[in-house]
C-alpha cells in the first residue's frame, strides 16, 4: 500500500487492544498487577509476557488479587491493578471489589470478558459483570469499540483514585483485546461528569473554626479520609490536634492517622473502642469528624449518639453528609485541604481558646482513661490473646523494622487494633467496611510486593485465615516472607461471643472443628510452621517468626473464652458500654431492637 | 434540620446524564438497592448530538432520605447536574396518557364528551373503541380514568412526569 492510500490514523493502529491495555498501564506508572489467567483474557498475558515493564503477580484465587491490590494501594497510596478472566474470574473477584467499596481504596479491576458478538449469547464462561459489579464498584465501564479502549483505561484511573476513592472495574470483551485499537495518552482536559469538589468552602471553615474555638469539651474524630487524602493529611492532623489541645480519636480505618502514643490520644472509638474515646465522644460539646462516615459500628444506638454536641463534618463524599447523623457544619472536600484551611483559619482568628474548661474537659477524659479499659491479666499458662497481641506490637517496636499489619476479621481483629499502635499512616490494612474474613493474607502479600524489605504480618484467626489459605502458594513463589500470626482460639471467636452474650450460649455452628495443623500446613506450602501453646513460649515463637527471611505461620494457641471488650452492645448507647467480664449483666438489658442490629 | 424529620414529602427531581450505555441501570439500582421509592421515571436524550439524556423521577421520602438521594445520584460519575425541582422554586409538572375505551351506544357518547370536557384528542378508533390521547398532571388523567372505567376503560399507558422549571431558571 502506497503512503497516499493509507488512512490517516493507520500509524496509531500498529497495537492491539491488549497493547494498548499494557501501555496505559505503564503510563498510569502501574508497576505490578496481581491476577489469574483465563481464555478471555490470554491476549493480555500473552502481551504482558513479551514486556517487562509491568510485573504481574500470580494469585491463586481472584478474590485474593483484588485483596492484594488493596494491601498495595493502602500501603503506598498508589492505585492497585488486578486482571481477572471473564465469568468466574469476574465473579469471584465481587467480594475484593465490593470490600474496596466499602473501605474507599482506589482499585482499576480488568475483567476478560467473551467477544463482543457472542455477549448476551450465553457462552462458556460468559456473566453478565458490569451488571454484577454495577452496585460493586464506584464505577465500571465495558468495553465495545477498540476507539474507546485507550480513554476508558485512563478514565478508570482517574474515577478510582479521585473524590472518594473506589474500585473500578473495566470489561475487556476479547475481540477488543486482539483487534488493532489507537493509543492515545491521559486526557489533561477536564471529566466531561465527574469532577469531585476537594477545596472546603471559606464560609463553612469560618463556622467550623467558630465553633470550635468555643468549644468546651471538644474532640477530633478522624477516620480513613484522612489516611487516604495522603501521609501530609495525618501530619495536618497532628498539627491541627497539638495546635488545638484537642482530644482525638480515631476510626477502625483511621488508626495510624493520629500517632498512637500520643498523650492527646484517646484510642479507637466505636464497638470495641476504648473507655474514654467513646465517653468523650458521648460527654462532647463539639465534635470535628474528619474523613469519617458515622458508621453504625461508631455511633451505636443513633438518638443517643453525642446528645448534646454540636458536629462539624468533614467529607470529600457529599452523599456521606447527613446520612446517618445530620451535622450542624458540613464541610465538603479533601481531608488534608480542610486541614490545612482549618490551622489556617484557626491562627488568623482572633478569638482565644478557652484553656480553663479545656483543662477541666481533659481532667474527665483522664478519670475515664483512669479505667485503663484494655487491661487484662496474662496469669497461667494459657496465652490471651490480647497479651500475644501486645507481646507481638513491643518486641517489633524494639526490633525498630517498618512494620505494616494486615488483619483477618473477628474479635483478633479488633483486638489487633487495640493492642498494636500504629504510629504513621498506610501501617494498618483492614477490612472494616465490608468486614470480610480472608481478607488478611492476600493484603498482606500486596504490601510485601510493594514493601520487600518491611516486615509484614497478618494478625489473624484460625476461621478467617482458611478462607484464603491457598495464597500460601504465592508467598512461596514469590518468597514473599509474610507472617502469619494466628490467634487460635479453635471458634469463630466474634460469632462466639455473641451467641455468649446474646444468644443464651448456644455455640450454634462457631465452633472451628477439624482444624488442619497449621504447622504441618505451613511446611506443606514451602513455609516455615511454628506454634506456642504455653505462655512462656510466645516470646521465643515471636522473635523465631520475625527473625526468618521466610513466609511464617504462627500457629498461637491462646485462650477459647475470651470475649473482646469493652463493647458496645448492639443497639446501646456511647455510655452504656461493658468494660469486662465482670460486667457482662448488662447486656441483658439488649432490647429485641438492638439484636435485630448486626 | 428541619424538626419534622420524620415528614414525608414528594420530590420532582431532574438528572442531566450523559446518554451512555447502563446509565439508566445505575440510576435504577442505585434507587432499588439503597431502598429509595420510584413513582416514575422517564427518560430521553435532550441535547441536539443525543450525548445528553434528561431523567425525571418521581420519589418521596423524608428530607433526610431526598437529601441523600440527590446526594447519590450526583456522585455518580456519568452525572453532570442534578436538580430537585419541587424545592428550587415554581416549575410545571406533564405526563402524557394514551388510554383505550371499549364501548357500544351510548357508552361512546359519554366517553367522547367527557373527553372532550378534559381536552383529551381521539387519536384512534373504530366502531367499539377509542384511543384517547391527553397531557396535564397526574392527577388530571387520574381523575379522566376514573371517569372512564365505568364506561369501558380498557387500557391505559403513561409516561410518567415530565417537568421543567418556570421562567428563565435552567438546568444546565
Amino acid at each position: 500500500m502506497s503512503a497516499a492510500t493509507m488512512p490517516a490514523n493507520t500509524e496509531a493502529l500498529t497495537l492491539s487492544g491488549a497493547e494498548v491495555v499494557l501501555r496505559a498501564l505503564k503510563d498510569q506508572g502501574v508497576e505490578v498487577i496481581f491476577g489469574y489467567p483465563g481464555g478471555a483474557v490470554l491476549p493480555i498475558y500473552d502481551a504482558l509476557f513479551q514486556q517487562n515493564a509491568i510485573r504481574h503477580i500470580l494469585v491463586r484465587h481472584e478474590q485474593a488479587a483484588v485483596h492484594a491490590a488493596e494491601g498495595y494501594a493502602r500501603s503506598t497510596g498508589k492505585v492497585g491493578v488486578v486482571l481477572v478472566t471473564s465469568g468466574p474470574g469476574a465473579t469471584n473477584a465481587v467480594t475484593g471489589l465490593v470490600d474496596a467499596l466499602m473501605d474507599s481504596i482506589p482499585v482499576v479491576c480488568l475483567t476478560g470478558q467473551v467477544p463482543t458478538h457472542l455477549i448476551g449469547n450465553d457462552a462458556f464462561q460468559e456473566a453478565d459483570t458490569t451488571g454484577i459489579t454495577r452496585p460493586a464498584t464506584k464505577h465500571n465501564y465495558l468495553v465495545k469499540k477498540p476507539g474507546d479502549l485507550a480513554r476508558v483505561m485512563h478514565e478508570a484511573f482517574y474515577v478510582a483514585k479521585s473524590g472518594r476513592p473506589g474500585p473500578v472495574v473495566i470489561d475487556l470483551p476479547k475481540d477488543i483485546l486482539i483487534n488493532k485499537a489507537p493509543y492515545s495518552d491521559a486526557p489533561t482536559t477536564p471529566h466531561r461528569s465527574y469532577r469531585p469538589r476537594t477545596e472546603p468552602c471559606p464560609e463553612q471553615i469560618r463556622k467550623a473554626v467558630a465553633l470550635l474555638k468555643g468549644a468546651k469539651r471538644p474532640i477530633v474524630y478522624a477516620g480513613g479520609g484522612v489516611i487516604n487524602s495522603g501521609p501530609e493529611a495525618s501530619a495536618l492532623l497532628r498539627e491541627f490536634v497539638r495546635m488545638t489541645g484537642f482530644p482525638c480519636t480515631n476510626t477502625l480505618m483511621g488508626l495510624g492517622a493520629y500517632p498512637a502514643g500520643d498523650p492527646l490520644f484517646l484510642g479507637m472509638l466505636g464497638m470495641h473502642g476504648t473507655y474514654e474515646a467513646n465517653l468523650a465522644m458521648h460527654g462532647c460539646d463539639v465534635m470535628l469528624n474528619i474523613g469519617a462516615r458515622f458508621d453504625d459500628r461508631v455511633t451505636g444506638r443513633l438518638n443517643a449518639f453525642a446528645p448534646d454536641s454540636k458536629k462539624i463534618h468533614v467529607d470529600i463524599d457529599p452523599s456521606s453528609i447527613n446520612k446517618n447523623v445530620p451535622v450542624d457544619v458540613p464541610v465538603v472536600g479533601d481531608a488534608g485541604r480542610v486541614l490545612a484551611a482549618l490551622i489556617a483559619a484557626w491562627k488568623e482568628d482572633g478569638a482565644g481558646q478557652d484553656k480553663a474548661t479545656l483543662t477541666a474537659w481533659w481532667r474527665r477524659i483522664d478519670e475515664w482513661r483512669a479505667k485503663d479499659c484494655l487491661r487484662y491479666r496474662q496469669e497461667g499458662r494459657i496465652i490471651k490473646p490480647q497479651h500475644a497481641v501486645k507481646r507481638l506490637y513491643e518486641i517489633t517496636q524494639e526490633m525498630r523494622r517498618e512494620t505494616f499489619i494486615t488483619t483477618e476479621v473477628g474479635q483478633h481483629q479488633m483486638w489487633a487494633a487495640q493492642y498494636f499502635g500504629f504510629a504513621q499512616p498506610n501501617r494498618w490494612m483492614t477490612s472494616g467496611g465490608l468486614g470480610t474474613m480472608g481478607y488478611g493474607l492476600p493484603a498482606a502479600m500486596g504490601v510485601q510486593i510493594a514493601h520487600p524489605d518491611a516486615l509484614v504480618i497478618d494478625i489473624a484467626g484460625e476461621a478467617s485465615i482458611l478462607m484464603n489459605i491457598q495464597e500460601m502458594g504465592t508467598l512461596a513463589q514469590y518468597r514473599l516472607p509474610v507472617k502469619v500470626f494466628i490467634l487460635n482460639n479453635e471458634y469463630m471467636g466474634m460469632v462466639r461471643q455473641w451467641q455468649e452474650l446474646l444468644h443464651g450460649g448456644r455455640y450454634s455452628e462457631s465452633y472451628s472443628a477439624a482444624l488442619p495443623d497449621f504447622v504441618k500446613l505451613a511446611e506443606s506450602f514451602h513455609a516455615v510452621g511454628m506454634r506456642a501453646t504455653d505462655a512462656s513460649d510466645l516470646d521465643r515463637v515471636i522473635r523465631e517468626m520475625i527473625a526468618i527471611d521466610k513466609p511464617v505461620i504462627a500457629d498461637i494457641c491462646v485462650a477459647k473464652d475470651e470475649n473482646c471488650f469493652p463493647m458496645i452492645p448492639s443497639g446501646a448507647a456511647h455510655n452504656e458500654m461493658i468494660l469486662g467480664p465482670e460486667q457482662e449483666g448488662g447486656v441483658a438489658g439488649v432490647t429485641d431492637e438492638g439484636k435485630v442490629l448486626v | 434540620m428541619s424538626d419534622n424529620g420524620n415528614a414525608q414529602r414528594a420530590a420532582t427531581i431532574a438528572v442531566l446524564v450523559e446518554n451512555e450505555a447502563g446509565v439508566l441501570a445505575r440510576v435504577i439500582g442505585l434507587f432499588s438497592g439503597r431502598g429509595y421509592n420510584i413513582d416514575s421515571l422517564t427518560v430521553a436524550p435532550v441535547d441536539e448530538t443525543g450525548r445528553i439524556s434528561r431523567i425525571t423521577v418521581v420519589t418521596s421520602g423524608t428530607e433526610m432520605v431526598i437529601e441523600q438521594i440527590k446526594a447519590q445520584l450526583d456522585r455518580l460519575v456519568p452525572v453532570h447536574k442534578v436538580s430537585d425541582l419541587t424545592t428550587e422554586g415554581p416549575h410545571l409538572t406533564r405526563e402524557l396518557a394514551l388510554i383505550k375505551v371499549v364501548g357500544k351506544g351510548d357508552d361512546r357518547v359519554e366517553a367522547l364528551r367527557l373527553a372532550d370536557a378534559f381536552r383529551a384528542r381521539v387519536v384512534d378508533a373504530t366502531t367499539e373503541s377509542f384511543v384517547f390521547e391527553m397531557t396535564g398532571n397526574g392527577e388530571k388523567i387520574d381523575a379522566f380514568c376514573a371517569l372512564m372505567r365505568p364506561i369501558g376503560l380498557a387500557e391505559v399507558s403513561r409516561t410518567g412526569a415530565v417537568a421543567i422549571a418556570r421562567g428563565t431558571r435552567g438546568l444546565n
